[in-house]
């Protein structure tokens, strides 16, 4: 048993930090991909790194704490593992020429006429849906659930970005009727690629929540050590160092759960699905908290729109509200132990 | 990254394992606490078979007996006894507190007098720091200690110490110097229970048992022999004893919880429970045993890097206990009013007395309330509340 990072995967959470620290942007995707991470689990042949999901998990935990604005979740968590079936997009990934999310929902329907197929219907809500260059989309065929392949240009794709709460990382909706789209997996493939994509999605998400967490901590703590009241900075309080130390103590486990799930995840490990449900759930409600409580410890401040918290803050919840609230899966966790 | 075993790892726990199985004595299975006089008799020569089969001092250095294993050793005896349900060595105190201590600030002569004895289980030790005055704020105590002559003579009184009623010998913080200096003015000594003025009153606690005492010195006679470190530099070493108390404790802990979550789910599932909230409250704290045991995984990396247990040691502490105390609440309020009358030994009756023991578990070995003080200072680098 080895709970360690190899000197390669510090090296990797060493750049990414420096890195987002100053560019934490959009427009950064191109260097973001020349530095090799939206190709980091491509296989070498395609032009990846042909590396582990711990590498992105670690990679997923910086992006939390700096806030990241990229598709870098969309395209990597959501879409790459329905893009496995059109190795030709691989490459196009990992040099950052093409990104993708996810459009599930139960509404689209597949159809073919002649070898064309062609999708009609609304789709759930979609991340990043105005940013991206295809949709990987959950559509119902003749035989069941497949996963096809659309690209929003060439029109008859309405795309209505809404007014969403984390403003880095807008949900949409997308309309399509009739639009072409290149079939990646019918069922009964598709299923076990959805699957295995919500088990990335959740563990990226927990290492998102993770980072998330981290920074909102370290503002509390900044805060708690230069503010002071009464004649003491405010941190000397246990009533602010306990919330802090709680946030603390949250964290490192939510860290915990994250990277066992990622591990299994990485080694294909039977417990893999239950790991990743048990990750997401505690890291988003402990990043949620970690984040109310920092907001509190800031008093007024960390109210204002100025504040960066908010922003961190409507990340969280924007994590906690990704694929079912931590209760409902926990609801999940309890059919398994109890009920299996 | 490799949360499995090595084939090193992985034949050691096979062993184990076996041995366990064959060797833990049908009166300590279930093991729930060293109550009664029987089951003290049974402990002292199990733990003699585990000195024997090489299980005690397993991270020991060999030259003193020990069998010089990486910590990974420790974190897997510590599970598969939890697993086994089986009882630990008699002598905890002195394998995990003074023996550490002594092997880190002893004399020669004082290793050799002690060590070997500790591993065996011939001699049990207890810990003397607490007292009625002094908890949290252990640099606090009162306890005399004075050279006089060529001997220290002590003078006092300690409480919540395990172990004293049957214990050989005692690790004692006391007082050397005047009131006024408070870090700079303890002293650290080894005191034979046999000595002359000990009196040991066993303390009857919640449960209605006695798992621990007071200790009253009333001019008890030590050899300056007996003295770890310096006159005045006690408090060095008691930091020594306490780091080593949260080390690789925390494995022992998540083996307990692993132990104690089984059990709930057990229960739940007996009684078919079909309750949204209930079944919420389990899956809560099946979760949290996950993130303790690879908080714990952490912590060993850590350990085995950098030689030092790190603040994980207080993050498992802190949360097992108030995990333990929220799991054994819910297993009573599954089981209901029965739970109220319960006695013998069924289910009943185990979680009635888990429920009630679980209120000491964020008292002992540091309150919840200093641990999260020893997280904020030393972890966060905020100020000091005091």
């Amino acid at each position: 048993m080895d709970f360690s990072f190899s000197p390669e995967q510090d090296q990797l959470r060493a750049q990414a930090r420096s890195f987002l620290d100053k560019r934490w942007d959009r427009a950064s995707w191109p260097e973001l991909a020349r530095l090799g991470w939206t190709g980091a689990s491509i296989p070498e042949a395609q032009g990846g790194a042909g590396l582990s999901f711990i590498e992105e998990a670690i990679v997923f935990e910086e992006l939390g704490r700096a806030l990241y604005a990229g598709p870098y979740f969309s395209t990597v968590a959501l879409a790459l593992p329905a893009l496995t079936c059109a190795p030709d997009l691989l490459a196009k990934v990992a040099s950052g020429a093409f990104t993708a999310t996810l459009a599930s929902g139960t509404a689209v329907e597949a159809r073919r006429t002649g070898d064309r197929w062609l999708l009609r219907g609304e789709t759930g809500l979609v991340p990043d849906a105005g940013t991206v260059d295809a949709f990987v989309v959950h559509a119902r065929g003749p035989d069941g659930i497949g996963l096809y392949l659309a690209e929003p240009h060439g029109a008859k794709a309405q795309i209505r970005v809404l007014d969403t709460v984390d403003a880095s990382r807008p949900l949409g909706r997308v309309t399509f009727a009739d639009n072409d789209a290149r079939l990646l997996a019918g069922p009964p493939a598709a299923a076990k690629i959805i699957a295995s994509t919500r088990r990335r999605a959740l563990a990226a998400l927990a290492h998102e929540a993770v980072g998330v967490a981290s920074h909102a901590l370290e503002l509390g703590v900044e805060h708690a050590k230069t503010r002071e009241q009464f004649g003491r900075p405010i941190g000397a309080y246990q009533a602010v160092s306990h919330k802090l130390a709680d946030t603390y103590v949250e964290t490192e486990l939510a860290r915990s759960l994250a990277y066992w799930a990622a591990w299994c995840i990485a080694e294909d490990d039977g417990q893999a699905e239950l790991a990743a449900v048990a990750a997401k759930a505690y890291a988003a409600e402990s990043a949620v908290a970690a984040c109310e409580r920092a907001i509190q410890v800031h008093g007024g401040m960390g109210f204002t729109w100025d504040h960066p918290l908010h922003r961190y803050y409507k990340r969280a919840l924007w994590i906690e509200a990704f694929d079912r609230s931590s209760a409902a899966h926990r609801a999940e966790i309890a059919q398994a132990v109890l009920d299996g | 990254m490799d949360l499995r075993d090595g084939p090193e790892e992985a034949a050691f726990r096979a062993t184990l394992r076996t041995w366990l199985e064959a060797n833990v004595p049908a009166g300590l299975r279930g093991f729930g606490g060293w109550s009664g006089p029987a089951a003290l008799a049974l402990g002292r020569d199990w733990s003699k078979r585990l000195a024997e089969a090489g299980y005690a001092g397993l991270t020991w250095p060999k030259e003193y007996g020990g069998e010089g294993r990486p910590w990974r050793y420790q974190a897997v005896y510590l599970e598969e006894l939890a697993r086994a349900e089986a009882p630990p060595h008699l002598g905890v105190i002195g394998l995990g507190m003074a023996g550490p201590t002594i092997i880190a600030h002893g004399r020669p002569d004082q290793k050799a007098r002690y060590l070997a004895k500790i591993l065996s289980a011939e001699e049990i030790w207890c810990q003397g720091f607490s007292e009625p005055g002094s908890g949290s704020d252990l640099a606090s105590v009162r306890t005399r200690v004075d050279l006089v002559g060529d001997q220290f003579v002590v003078n006092g009184q300690k409480v919540w110490s395990s172990y004293a009623h049957i214990a050989d010998r005692c690790i004692l913080l006391g007082r050397s110097a005047a009131a006024g200096e408070k870090h700079e003015g303890l002293t650290y000594l080894v005191v034979d229970m046999k000595s002359p003025g000990v009196e040991v009153r066993p303390l009857r606690q919640i449960t209605g048992e006695a798992e621990f005492n007071e200790i009253f010195f009333t001019d008890v006679a030590v050899p300056k022999e007996n003295l770890l470190g310096e006159v005045g530099g006690g408090w060095r070493v008691a930091m020594t004893t306490l780091s080593h108390e949260r080390g690789t404790f925390g494995f022992a802990l998540a083996g307990a919880l692993d132990v104690a979550v089984h059990k709930l789910v057990t229960l739940a599932r007996e009684r078919a429970v079909t309750d949204a909230l209930v079944r919420d409250r389990v899956a809560r704290e099946w979760i949290d045993l996950q993130a303790l045991r690879y908080t714990n995984y952490r912590a060993l990396a850590r350990l085995e890097r950098t030689g030092a247990p790190g603040p994980e040691g207080s993050v498992a502490k802190l949360r097992w206990s108030e995990a333990n105390q929220r799991l054994t609440k819910l297993a009573i309020e599954i089981i209901g009013q029965e739970a109220q009358v319960a006695d013998g030994d069924g289910a009943p009756a185990y979680w009635r007395y888990q429920q009630l023991r679980s209120r000491g578990n964020t008292i002992e070995a540091g309150t919840s309330e200093v641990l999260r003080n020893i997280i904020a200072e030393r972890v966060l680098g905020l100020p000091r509340s005091r």
